[in-house]
Protein backbone atom coordinates (compact mmCIF):
# COMPACT_ATOMS: atom_id res chain seq x y z
CA UNK A 1 0.00 0.00 0.00
CA UNK A 2 2.51 2.22 1.09
CA UNK A 3 4.92 1.63 -1.30
CA UNK A 4 2.06 2.33 -4.31
CA UNK A 5 1.17 5.38 -3.00
CA UNK A 6 4.96 6.34 -3.22
CA UNK A 7 4.77 5.27 -6.77
CA UNK A 8 2.14 6.94 -7.63
CA UNK A 9 3.44 10.11 -5.89
CA UNK A 10 6.19 9.98 -8.12
CA UNK A 11 4.36 9.23 -11.37
CA UNK A 12 2.96 12.62 -10.23
CA UNK A 13 6.34 14.07 -11.26
CA UNK A 14 6.57 12.32 -14.62
CA UNK A 15 5.61 15.91 -16.12
CA UNK A 16 8.98 17.29 -14.77
CA UNK A 17 10.83 14.92 -16.81
CA UNK A 18 11.32 16.85 -20.15
CA UNK A 19 12.16 19.60 -18.56
CA UNK A 20 15.05 18.37 -16.16
CA UNK A 21 16.19 16.52 -18.97
CA UNK A 22 16.75 19.77 -21.12
CA UNK A 23 18.19 21.74 -18.33
CA UNK A 24 21.01 18.38 -17.67
CA UNK A 25 21.65 18.29 -21.22
CA UNK A 26 21.92 21.85 -22.17
CA UNK A 27 22.66 24.09 -19.04
CA UNK A 28 24.40 21.65 -16.14
CA UNK A 29 26.04 19.47 -19.30
CA UNK A 30 27.98 22.77 -20.18
CA UNK A 31 28.68 23.54 -16.77
CA UNK A 32 30.68 19.96 -15.72
CA UNK A 33 32.78 20.43 -19.34
CA UNK A 34 33.39 23.72 -18.57
CA UNK A 35 35.22 22.05 -15.51
CA UNK A 36 36.95 19.35 -17.58
CA UNK A 37 38.13 21.12 -20.41
CA UNK A 38 39.66 23.65 -18.29
CA UNK A 39 41.72 21.05 -17.20
CA UNK A 40 42.55 19.95 -20.80
CA UNK A 41 44.68 21.68 -24.06
CA UNK A 42 41.79 21.13 -25.61
CA UNK A 43 41.78 23.43 -28.90
CA UNK A 44 39.80 24.87 -31.62
CA UNK A 45 41.48 23.21 -34.40
CA UNK A 46 44.25 20.96 -34.84
CA UNK A 47 45.63 17.39 -33.14
CA UNK A 48 44.59 19.22 -29.68
CA UNK A 49 41.12 19.62 -30.97
CA UNK A 50 40.73 15.90 -31.30
CA UNK A 51 42.59 14.66 -28.57
CA UNK A 52 43.22 17.32 -26.15
CA UNK A 53 45.49 16.10 -23.32
CA UNK A 54 45.17 16.62 -19.30
CA UNK A 55 47.17 19.49 -18.48
CA UNK A 56 46.28 19.68 -15.06
CA UNK A 57 45.59 23.46 -13.41
CA UNK A 58 48.07 25.00 -15.94
CA UNK A 59 45.26 26.74 -17.57
CA UNK A 60 44.45 28.31 -13.77
CA UNK A 61 48.51 28.65 -13.53
CA UNK A 62 48.51 30.78 -16.32
CA UNK A 63 45.15 32.91 -15.59
CA UNK A 64 47.30 34.13 -12.35
CA UNK A 65 50.63 35.10 -14.53
CA UNK A 66 48.84 36.19 -18.01
CA UNK A 67 48.91 39.82 -17.16
CA UNK A 68 45.96 40.01 -19.53
CA UNK A 69 43.35 38.01 -16.62
CA UNK A 70 43.84 40.42 -13.52
CA UNK A 71 43.32 43.41 -15.71
CA UNK A 72 40.15 42.01 -17.62
CA UNK A 73 38.91 40.87 -14.01
CA UNK A 74 39.45 44.39 -12.83
CA UNK A 75 37.79 46.03 -16.08
CA UNK A 76 34.98 43.68 -15.20
CA UNK A 77 34.37 45.00 -11.62
CA UNK A 78 34.55 48.47 -13.07
CA UNK A 79 31.69 47.76 -15.35
CA UNK A 80 29.56 46.14 -12.98
CA UNK A 81 29.91 48.80 -10.47
CA UNK A 82 29.52 51.33 -12.74
CA UNK A 83 27.35 50.92 -14.93
CA UNK A 84 24.62 48.16 -12.71
CA UNK A 85 25.18 49.01 -9.35
CA UNK A 86 26.15 52.75 -9.31
CA UNK A 87 24.20 53.69 -13.13
CA UNK A 88 21.03 51.84 -13.63
CA UNK A 89 20.16 50.97 -10.15
CA UNK A 90 20.28 55.17 -9.18
CA UNK A 91 19.31 56.10 -12.25
CA UNK A 92 16.44 53.51 -12.27
CA UNK A 93 15.62 54.54 -8.63
CA UNK A 94 15.67 58.34 -9.64
CA UNK A 95 12.98 57.88 -12.68
CA UNK A 96 10.38 56.01 -10.60
CA UNK A 97 10.79 58.51 -8.00
CA UNK A 98 10.47 60.97 -10.24
CA UNK A 99 7.63 59.57 -11.79
CA UNK A 100 5.42 59.27 -8.54
CA UNK A 101 5.45 63.61 -9.00
CA UNK A 102 5.69 64.25 -12.45
CA UNK A 103 2.71 64.54 -14.70
CA UNK A 104 1.17 61.26 -16.03
CA UNK A 105 1.32 62.25 -19.68
CA UNK A 106 5.38 63.14 -19.12
CA UNK A 107 6.11 59.82 -16.77
CA UNK A 108 4.10 57.88 -19.46
CA UNK A 109 6.40 59.38 -22.75
CA UNK A 110 9.77 59.05 -20.79
CA UNK A 111 8.58 55.34 -19.22
CA UNK A 112 8.82 54.52 -23.48
CA UNK A 113 11.77 55.73 -24.37
CA UNK A 114 13.47 54.27 -21.22
CA UNK A 115 11.86 50.69 -22.44
CA UNK A 116 12.61 50.94 -25.75
CA UNK A 117 16.30 50.99 -25.98
CA UNK A 118 15.88 48.01 -23.42
CA UNK A 119 13.22 45.93 -25.28
CA UNK A 120 15.37 46.71 -28.74
CA UNK A 121 17.30 43.55 -29.78
CA UNK A 122 20.54 43.97 -28.31
CA UNK A 123 22.54 44.08 -31.61
CA UNK A 124 20.83 47.00 -32.30
CA UNK A 125 20.88 49.03 -29.44
CA UNK A 126 24.60 48.46 -29.49
CA UNK A 127 24.97 49.44 -33.56
CA UNK A 128 22.74 52.73 -31.65
CA UNK A 129 25.16 53.17 -28.85
CA UNK A 130 28.10 52.75 -31.21
CA UNK A 131 27.15 55.22 -33.72
CA UNK A 132 26.27 57.64 -30.69
CA UNK A 133 29.86 57.16 -29.11
CA UNK A 134 31.53 57.24 -32.53
CA UNK A 135 34.23 60.17 -33.67
CA UNK A 136 31.72 62.09 -35.52
CA UNK A 137 28.40 60.51 -34.13
CA UNK A 138 26.04 62.60 -32.13
CA UNK A 139 27.79 62.98 -28.87
CA UNK A 140 30.16 64.87 -29.96
CA UNK A 141 27.81 66.58 -32.70
CA UNK A 142 25.97 67.70 -28.92
CA UNK A 143 29.53 68.55 -28.08
CA UNK A 144 30.59 70.62 -30.61
CA UNK A 145 27.43 72.60 -30.26
CA UNK A 146 28.12 73.60 -27.29
CA UNK A 147 31.51 74.61 -28.19
CA UNK A 148 33.61 71.49 -26.69
CA UNK A 149 36.07 69.34 -28.51
CA UNK A 150 34.88 66.45 -28.60
CA UNK A 151 36.69 63.07 -28.58
CA UNK A 152 36.99 60.13 -29.93
CA UNK A 153 35.52 58.07 -27.61
CA UNK A 154 35.72 54.45 -28.52
CA UNK A 155 39.09 54.66 -28.85
CA UNK A 156 40.23 56.87 -26.30
CA UNK A 157 37.54 56.48 -23.08
CA UNK A 158 36.11 53.00 -24.33
CA UNK A 159 35.27 51.83 -20.95
CA UNK A 160 33.52 55.71 -20.14
CA UNK A 161 31.53 54.37 -23.47
CA UNK A 162 30.21 50.99 -23.06
CA UNK A 163 29.53 52.24 -18.87
CA UNK A 164 27.32 54.81 -20.40
CA UNK A 165 26.14 52.62 -23.23
CA UNK A 166 24.59 50.00 -20.87
CA UNK A 167 23.48 52.38 -18.43
CA UNK A 168 21.40 53.75 -21.18
CA UNK A 169 20.32 50.02 -22.32
CA UNK A 170 19.31 48.70 -18.60
CA UNK A 171 18.01 51.12 -16.68
CA UNK A 172 14.78 50.54 -18.00
CA UNK A 173 14.76 47.11 -15.78
CA UNK A 174 15.27 48.68 -12.78
CA UNK A 175 13.05 51.54 -13.75
CA UNK A 176 10.57 49.24 -13.92
CA UNK A 177 11.40 47.20 -10.60
CA UNK A 178 11.60 50.68 -8.76
CA UNK A 179 7.86 51.58 -10.17
CA UNK A 180 6.22 48.72 -9.08
CA UNK A 181 7.90 48.71 -5.71
CA UNK A 182 6.96 52.39 -4.80
CA UNK A 183 3.48 51.55 -6.20
CA UNK A 184 3.07 49.28 -3.40
CA UNK A 185 4.56 51.84 -0.80
CA UNK A 186 1.81 52.54 1.52
CA UNK A 187 0.41 56.46 1.17
CA UNK A 188 -0.40 56.86 4.66
CA UNK A 189 3.06 55.88 6.45
CA UNK A 190 4.52 58.34 4.02
CA UNK A 191 1.55 61.37 4.75
CA UNK A 192 2.11 60.37 8.50
CA UNK A 193 5.92 61.49 8.32
CA UNK A 194 5.00 64.30 5.93
CA UNK A 195 2.32 65.72 9.16
CA UNK A 196 5.44 65.37 11.46
CA UNK A 197 7.41 67.66 9.05
CA UNK A 198 9.88 65.31 7.91
CA UNK A 199 11.68 66.71 4.76
CA UNK A 200 11.59 64.63 1.50
CA UNK A 201 15.08 63.83 1.81
CA UNK A 202 14.30 62.27 5.26
CA UNK A 203 11.14 60.58 4.05
CA UNK A 204 13.34 58.67 1.56
CA UNK A 205 16.08 57.68 3.91
CA UNK A 206 13.87 56.67 7.03
CA UNK A 207 10.58 55.16 5.53
CA UNK A 208 10.50 54.89 1.38
CA UNK A 209 14.02 53.25 1.33
CA UNK A 210 13.35 50.83 4.32
CA UNK A 211 9.99 49.80 2.51
CA UNK A 212 11.63 48.59 -0.44
CA UNK A 213 14.92 47.43 0.55
CA UNK A 214 13.88 43.85 -0.27
CA UNK A 215 13.24 44.85 -4.07
CA UNK A 216 16.29 46.65 -4.05
CA UNK A 217 18.50 43.55 -3.00
CA UNK A 218 16.57 41.78 -5.96
CA UNK A 219 17.57 44.72 -8.34
CA UNK A 220 20.66 44.85 -7.03
CA UNK A 221 21.31 41.19 -7.78
CA UNK A 222 19.99 40.76 -10.61
CA UNK A 223 21.43 44.06 -13.05
CA UNK A 224 24.70 42.52 -11.30
CA UNK A 225 24.13 39.10 -13.18
CA UNK A 226 22.48 40.75 -15.98
CA UNK A 227 25.76 43.10 -16.34
CA UNK A 228 28.03 40.12 -15.38
CA UNK A 229 27.34 38.29 -18.63
CA UNK A 230 27.25 41.27 -21.03
CA UNK A 231 29.48 40.50 -23.82
CA UNK A 232 27.02 42.02 -27.64
CA UNK A 233 27.46 45.60 -26.41
CA UNK A 234 31.02 45.65 -25.98
CA UNK A 235 31.75 43.47 -28.75
CA UNK A 236 30.17 46.00 -31.19
CA UNK A 237 30.93 48.99 -29.44
CA UNK A 238 35.09 48.26 -29.24
CA UNK A 239 35.63 44.80 -29.46
CA UNK A 240 37.49 44.61 -25.79
CA UNK A 241 40.13 47.23 -27.62
CA UNK A 242 41.65 49.40 -27.80
CA UNK A 243 45.00 46.53 -27.11
CA UNK A 244 42.19 45.33 -24.04
CA UNK A 245 41.68 48.20 -22.41
CA UNK A 246 37.61 47.25 -22.57
CA UNK A 247 38.15 43.52 -22.09
CA UNK A 248 35.64 42.41 -19.48
CA UNK A 249 35.90 38.46 -18.51
CA UNK A 250 33.05 37.05 -21.38
CA UNK A 251 35.19 39.11 -24.31
CA UNK A 252 38.25 37.66 -22.67
CA UNK A 253 37.04 34.44 -22.83
CA UNK A 254 35.75 34.71 -26.22
CA UNK A 255 38.65 35.92 -27.87
CA UNK A 256 41.08 33.09 -25.98
CA UNK A 257 38.61 30.23 -27.36
CA UNK A 258 37.77 31.98 -30.65
CA UNK A 259 39.87 34.33 -31.72
CA UNK A 260 43.49 32.24 -30.56
CA UNK A 261 41.74 28.64 -30.70
CA UNK A 262 42.81 28.11 -26.86
CA UNK A 263 39.70 26.46 -25.70
CA UNK A 264 41.29 24.63 -22.58
CA UNK A 265 42.45 28.52 -21.71
CA UNK A 266 38.99 30.06 -22.58
CA UNK A 267 37.04 27.63 -20.68
CA UNK A 268 39.09 27.96 -17.84
CA UNK A 269 38.02 32.15 -17.69
CA UNK A 270 34.38 30.64 -18.91
CA UNK A 271 34.74 28.34 -15.38
CA UNK A 272 35.44 31.17 -13.06
CA UNK A 273 32.56 33.15 -14.53
CA UNK A 274 30.09 29.97 -13.78
CA UNK A 275 31.33 29.78 -10.12
CA UNK A 276 31.04 34.03 -9.95
CA UNK A 277 27.53 33.23 -11.51
CA UNK A 278 26.61 30.65 -9.10
CA UNK A 279 27.80 32.59 -6.20
CA UNK A 280 25.45 35.24 -6.79
CA UNK A 281 22.85 32.86 -7.62
CA UNK A 282 23.24 31.02 -4.18
CA UNK A 283 23.23 34.64 -2.18
CA UNK A 284 20.22 35.42 -4.36
CA UNK A 285 17.96 32.19 -3.63
CA UNK A 286 19.27 32.92 0.18
CA UNK A 287 18.06 36.36 0.14
CA UNK A 288 14.50 35.39 -1.65
CA UNK A 289 13.93 32.42 1.00
CA UNK A 290 14.30 34.96 4.01
CA UNK A 291 11.86 37.04 2.32
CA UNK A 292 9.26 34.24 2.33
CA UNK A 293 9.78 33.63 6.39
CA UNK B 1 19.14 60.19 15.77
CA UNK B 2 21.64 63.49 15.56
CA UNK B 3 20.68 63.90 11.67
CA UNK B 4 16.94 63.86 12.46
CA UNK B 5 17.47 66.27 15.21
CA UNK B 6 19.44 68.75 12.78
CA UNK B 7 17.17 68.30 10.02
CA UNK B 8 13.97 68.54 12.02
CA UNK B 9 14.17 72.58 12.62
CA UNK B 10 14.99 73.43 8.94
CA UNK B 11 12.31 71.36 7.36
CA UNK B 12 9.85 73.13 10.28
CA UNK B 13 10.94 76.83 9.08
CA UNK B 14 11.98 76.11 5.39
CA UNK B 15 9.64 73.66 3.10
CA UNK B 16 6.87 73.33 5.68
CA UNK B 17 4.96 70.30 4.50
CA UNK B 18 3.10 71.10 1.65
CA UNK B 19 -0.49 69.19 1.24
CA UNK B 20 0.08 69.49 -3.01
CA UNK B 21 2.22 66.73 -2.22
CA UNK B 22 0.72 64.18 -4.94
CA UNK B 23 -0.07 67.25 -7.08
CA UNK B 24 2.43 67.29 -9.94
CA UNK B 25 5.07 69.13 -9.93
CA UNK B 26 7.31 70.94 -12.61
CA UNK B 27 10.57 70.57 -11.64
CA UNK B 28 9.91 66.60 -11.55
CA UNK B 29 8.41 66.48 -15.47
CA UNK B 30 12.05 68.87 -16.45
CA UNK B 31 13.99 66.50 -15.07
CA UNK B 32 12.45 63.80 -16.52
CA UNK B 33 11.71 65.07 -19.81
CA UNK B 34 16.16 65.43 -19.51
CA UNK B 35 16.36 62.21 -18.71
CA UNK B 36 14.37 61.20 -21.30
CA UNK B 37 15.80 63.56 -23.81
CA UNK B 38 19.12 61.66 -23.44
CA UNK B 39 17.33 58.24 -23.63
CA UNK B 40 16.07 59.23 -27.10
CA UNK B 41 19.16 60.69 -29.10
CA UNK B 42 20.94 57.51 -29.70
CA UNK B 43 17.32 56.09 -31.12
CA UNK B 44 16.98 58.98 -32.80
CA UNK B 45 19.86 58.62 -34.95
CA UNK B 46 18.49 54.96 -35.99
CA UNK B 47 15.41 56.79 -37.45
CA UNK B 48 17.02 59.58 -39.67
CA UNK B 49 19.47 57.35 -40.54
CA UNK B 50 17.20 54.93 -42.31
CA UNK B 51 15.43 57.70 -44.14
CA UNK B 52 18.61 58.88 -45.29
CA UNK B 53 20.55 57.96 -48.58
CA UNK B 54 23.44 59.37 -47.29
CA UNK B 55 23.40 58.90 -43.45
CA UNK B 56 26.53 58.72 -41.72
CA UNK B 57 27.04 58.45 -37.88
CA UNK B 58 25.87 61.98 -37.85
CA UNK B 59 22.37 62.64 -36.25
CA UNK B 60 20.63 64.81 -38.91
CA UNK B 61 17.49 65.15 -40.81
CA UNK B 62 17.71 63.78 -44.02
CA UNK B 63 18.08 66.47 -46.58
CA UNK B 64 15.35 64.54 -48.87
CA UNK B 65 13.45 61.94 -46.86
CA UNK B 66 12.67 58.57 -48.93
CA UNK B 67 11.98 55.03 -48.04
CA UNK B 68 14.99 54.01 -50.49
CA UNK B 69 17.48 52.43 -47.97
CA UNK B 70 14.04 50.38 -46.57
CA UNK B 71 13.39 49.00 -50.72
CA UNK B 72 16.59 48.13 -50.88
CA UNK B 73 16.83 45.97 -47.83
CA UNK B 74 13.59 44.44 -49.24
CA UNK B 75 14.94 41.30 -50.65
CA UNK B 76 14.82 37.55 -49.59
CA UNK B 77 18.53 37.50 -49.38
CA UNK B 78 19.12 40.63 -47.02
CA UNK B 79 15.82 40.69 -45.01
CA UNK B 80 13.44 38.24 -45.54
CA UNK B 81 15.03 34.81 -45.08
CA UNK B 82 17.12 36.02 -42.09
CA UNK B 83 13.81 37.30 -40.86
CA UNK B 84 12.33 33.99 -41.04
CA UNK B 85 14.91 32.44 -39.35
CA UNK B 86 14.43 34.37 -36.76
CA UNK B 87 10.79 33.41 -36.67
CA UNK B 88 11.69 29.76 -36.56
CA UNK B 89 13.73 30.14 -33.99
CA UNK B 90 12.13 32.26 -31.32
CA UNK B 91 8.62 30.22 -32.14
CA UNK B 92 10.19 26.86 -31.89
CA UNK B 93 12.20 28.20 -28.44
CA UNK B 94 9.31 29.81 -27.06
CA UNK B 95 7.01 26.69 -27.70
CA UNK B 96 9.69 24.24 -26.68
CA UNK B 97 10.03 26.29 -23.48
CA UNK B 98 6.01 26.78 -22.95
CA UNK B 99 5.53 23.34 -23.15
CA UNK B 100 7.74 22.15 -20.85
CA UNK B 101 7.84 24.42 -18.63
CA UNK B 102 3.95 24.10 -18.51
CA UNK B 103 4.36 20.52 -17.67
CA UNK B 104 6.98 20.77 -15.05
CA UNK B 105 5.00 23.92 -13.60
CA UNK B 106 1.50 21.42 -13.24
CA UNK B 107 3.24 19.29 -10.47
CA UNK B 108 4.99 21.64 -8.33
CA UNK B 109 2.02 23.91 -8.31
CA UNK B 110 -0.35 21.73 -7.09
CA UNK B 111 1.39 18.59 -5.56
CA UNK B 112 3.06 19.19 -2.66
CA UNK B 113 6.54 16.67 -2.44
CA UNK B 114 10.07 16.67 -0.76
CA UNK B 115 11.36 17.25 -4.41
CA UNK B 116 9.63 20.90 -5.30
CA UNK B 117 11.57 23.15 -2.99
CA UNK B 118 15.10 22.11 -3.81
CA UNK B 119 13.83 21.60 -7.70
CA UNK B 120 12.68 25.49 -7.34
CA UNK B 121 15.09 26.70 -5.65
CA UNK B 122 18.21 24.97 -7.60
CA UNK B 123 15.70 26.57 -10.63
CA UNK B 124 16.62 29.54 -9.77
CA UNK B 125 20.39 29.13 -8.81
CA UNK B 126 20.18 28.56 -12.83
CA UNK B 127 18.26 31.86 -13.85
CA UNK B 128 21.57 33.17 -12.64
CA UNK B 129 24.22 31.45 -14.84
CA UNK B 130 25.81 33.97 -17.22
CA UNK B 131 25.11 32.28 -20.53
CA UNK B 132 27.47 34.35 -22.15
CA UNK B 133 29.67 32.22 -20.04
CA UNK B 134 28.71 29.12 -20.98
CA UNK B 135 29.06 29.64 -25.06
CA UNK B 136 32.35 28.59 -25.25
CA UNK B 137 32.13 25.34 -22.78
CA UNK B 138 28.56 24.96 -25.43
CA UNK B 139 30.38 25.23 -28.32
CA UNK B 140 33.08 22.63 -27.17
CA UNK B 141 30.32 20.38 -26.23
CA UNK B 142 28.20 20.59 -29.52
CA UNK B 143 31.65 19.47 -31.69
CA UNK B 144 31.34 16.64 -29.54
CA UNK B 145 27.74 15.91 -30.16
CA UNK B 146 27.83 17.30 -33.67
CA UNK B 147 25.16 19.47 -33.38
CA UNK B 148 26.97 22.79 -34.40
CA UNK B 149 24.96 24.46 -37.28
CA UNK B 150 21.55 22.47 -36.53
CA UNK B 151 18.46 24.50 -35.97
CA UNK B 152 16.78 22.10 -33.83
CA UNK B 153 19.55 21.81 -31.56
CA UNK B 154 19.97 25.53 -31.23
CA UNK B 155 16.57 25.87 -30.50
CA UNK B 156 16.43 23.23 -27.46
CA UNK B 157 19.64 25.11 -26.15
CA UNK B 158 18.02 28.34 -26.26
CA UNK B 159 14.72 26.72 -24.29
CA UNK B 160 16.75 25.34 -21.89
CA UNK B 161 18.12 28.20 -21.37
CA UNK B 162 14.76 30.28 -20.87
CA UNK B 163 13.55 27.38 -18.80
CA UNK B 164 14.43 28.26 -15.52
CA UNK B 165 12.63 31.71 -15.47
CA UNK B 166 9.63 30.43 -17.79
CA UNK B 167 9.34 27.66 -15.13
CA UNK B 168 8.86 29.99 -12.08
CA UNK B 169 6.84 32.54 -13.97
CA UNK B 170 4.23 29.67 -14.92
CA UNK B 171 4.45 27.80 -11.58
CA UNK B 172 3.36 31.64 -10.00
CA UNK B 173 0.90 31.86 -12.55
CA UNK B 174 -0.11 28.58 -11.86
CA UNK B 175 -0.52 29.52 -8.30
CA UNK B 176 -3.09 31.79 -8.45
CA UNK B 177 -5.66 29.54 -10.60
CA UNK B 178 -8.02 28.44 -7.82
CA UNK B 179 -7.64 24.17 -6.95
CA UNK B 180 -10.91 24.02 -6.58
CA UNK B 181 -12.35 24.27 -9.84
CA UNK B 182 -9.59 21.20 -11.09
CA UNK B 183 -11.43 19.29 -8.08
CA UNK B 184 -14.77 19.81 -9.94
CA UNK B 185 -13.25 18.05 -12.83
CA UNK B 186 -11.23 15.25 -11.31
CA UNK B 187 -14.83 14.50 -9.41
CA UNK B 188 -16.15 14.17 -12.99
CA UNK B 189 -13.16 11.74 -13.52
CA UNK B 190 -11.10 13.64 -15.44
CA UNK B 191 -7.21 12.95 -15.35
CA UNK B 192 -4.61 15.30 -14.17
CA UNK B 193 -3.70 16.25 -17.43
CA UNK B 194 -6.92 16.38 -18.65
CA UNK B 195 -7.70 18.95 -15.89
CA UNK B 196 -4.48 20.66 -17.20
CA UNK B 197 -5.90 21.24 -20.05
CA UNK B 198 -9.33 21.86 -20.50
CA UNK B 199 -9.44 23.93 -16.66
CA UNK B 200 -6.27 25.14 -15.98
CA UNK B 201 -4.75 26.24 -18.54
CA UNK B 202 -7.73 28.44 -20.07
CA UNK B 203 -7.90 30.36 -17.15
CA UNK B 204 -4.62 31.29 -16.96
CA UNK B 205 -3.96 31.65 -20.62
CA UNK B 206 -3.18 35.26 -20.13
CA UNK B 207 -0.18 34.26 -18.22
CA UNK B 208 1.30 32.22 -20.60
CA UNK B 209 0.98 34.59 -23.00
CA UNK B 210 3.29 36.62 -21.35
CA UNK B 211 5.66 33.86 -20.47
CA UNK B 212 5.60 32.98 -24.43
CA UNK B 213 5.89 36.39 -25.60
CA UNK B 214 9.04 37.34 -23.16
CA UNK B 215 10.71 33.92 -24.51
CA UNK B 216 10.32 34.93 -27.50
CA UNK B 217 11.32 38.59 -27.26
CA UNK B 218 14.39 37.37 -25.36
CA UNK B 219 15.57 34.52 -28.40
CA UNK B 220 14.90 37.14 -31.34
CA UNK B 221 16.99 40.15 -29.88
CA UNK B 222 19.55 37.36 -29.26
CA UNK B 223 23.12 37.85 -30.87
CA UNK B 224 25.61 35.39 -29.53
CA UNK B 225 24.11 32.36 -29.01
CA UNK B 226 23.30 31.92 -33.03
CA UNK B 227 26.58 33.83 -33.54
CA UNK B 228 28.53 30.73 -31.99
CA UNK B 229 26.41 27.82 -33.04
CA UNK B 230 24.68 28.76 -36.15
CA UNK B 231 27.53 29.13 -39.32
CA UNK B 232 25.66 28.88 -42.10
CA UNK B 233 24.36 32.45 -43.71
CA UNK B 234 21.29 30.17 -45.03
CA UNK B 235 20.64 29.50 -41.21
CA UNK B 236 21.26 32.24 -39.47
CA UNK B 237 18.78 34.74 -38.17
CA UNK B 238 18.53 38.70 -38.46
CA UNK B 239 20.39 39.36 -35.20
CA UNK B 240 23.68 37.50 -37.28
CA UNK B 241 22.52 39.02 -40.66
CA UNK B 242 23.06 42.54 -40.02
CA UNK B 243 27.13 42.12 -39.92
CA UNK B 244 26.74 41.78 -43.41
CA UNK B 245 26.16 45.57 -43.63
CA UNK B 246 29.15 46.14 -41.26
CA UNK B 247 32.37 46.50 -43.00
CA UNK B 248 31.77 43.16 -45.37
CA UNK B 249 33.20 45.96 -48.37
CA UNK B 250 35.02 48.05 -46.42
CA UNK B 251 31.95 50.99 -47.54
CA UNK B 252 29.33 50.66 -44.37
CA UNK B 253 25.98 51.31 -45.64
CA UNK B 254 24.42 53.64 -42.29
CA UNK B 255 20.90 54.13 -44.27
CA UNK B 256 20.44 50.25 -44.70
CA UNK B 257 21.85 48.91 -41.60
CA UNK B 258 19.28 51.91 -39.61
CA UNK B 259 16.48 50.69 -41.85
CA UNK B 260 16.81 47.01 -41.21
CA UNK B 261 17.48 47.10 -37.81
CA UNK B 262 14.04 49.02 -37.76
CA UNK B 263 12.40 45.94 -40.05
CA UNK B 264 14.04 43.67 -37.43
CA UNK B 265 13.41 45.64 -34.36
CA UNK B 266 9.31 46.40 -34.94
CA UNK B 267 7.97 42.64 -33.85
CA UNK B 268 9.38 42.75 -30.68
CA UNK B 269 8.61 46.50 -29.71
CA UNK B 270 4.61 45.38 -31.09
CA UNK B 271 4.68 42.58 -29.13
CA UNK B 272 6.19 44.29 -26.02
CA UNK B 273 3.64 46.82 -26.49
CA UNK B 274 0.92 43.85 -26.65
CA UNK B 275 1.83 42.47 -23.49
CA UNK B 276 2.42 46.09 -21.70
CA UNK B 277 -0.82 47.01 -22.70
CA UNK B 278 -2.83 43.85 -21.95
CA UNK B 279 -1.03 42.16 -18.82
CA UNK B 280 0.46 45.32 -17.61
CA UNK B 281 4.20 45.28 -17.03
CA UNK B 282 4.10 44.70 -13.06
CA UNK B 283 1.73 42.21 -13.67
CA UNK B 284 4.54 40.34 -15.94
CA UNK B 285 7.07 41.48 -13.25
CA UNK B 286 5.72 39.71 -10.53
CA UNK B 287 5.28 36.60 -12.48
CA UNK B 288 8.98 37.03 -12.61
CA UNK B 289 10.67 38.63 -9.94
CA UNK B 290 9.02 37.45 -7.12
CA UNK B 291 9.32 34.42 -5.45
Amino acid sequence: MGARKSVRQQLRLLPVVPSVLLLLLFLAAPVVWSFHASFTNAALTGQNARNPAWTGVDNYARLLTDSAFPASVVLTVVFVVASAIVGQNLLGLLIAGLMTRARKPVSAVVGTVVVAAWVLPEIVAAFAAYAYFSKDGTLNQLLAGAGWAGADWLYAFPMVAVVLANIWRGTAFSMLVYRAALADVPQDISEAALMDGASGRQRLVFITLPLIRSSIATNLMLVTLQTLAVFTLIWVMTAGGPSNTSTTLPVLAYQEAFKFGDIGYGTAIASVLIVLGLVFGIAYVRLLKGDNR
Amino acid sequence: MTTAEQAAPRTANGRVASPARRKASAPADAALLLIGACFLLPLLWLVFASLDTNAGYQTRLPANASLTNFAAVLTPELLLRPLWNSVLLSGGTATVTLAAAVLAAYPLSRFQSRFNRPFLYSILCGTCLPITAIMVPVYGLFVQWRLLDSMPSTVLFMAATALPMAIWMTKNFMDTVPVALEEAAWMDGASGLTALRSVVLPLMRQGLGVVFIFVFIQTWGNFFVPFILLLSPSKQPASVSIFSFFGQHGAIAYGQLAAFSILYSVPVLVLYVLVARGAGVSFALSGAVRG
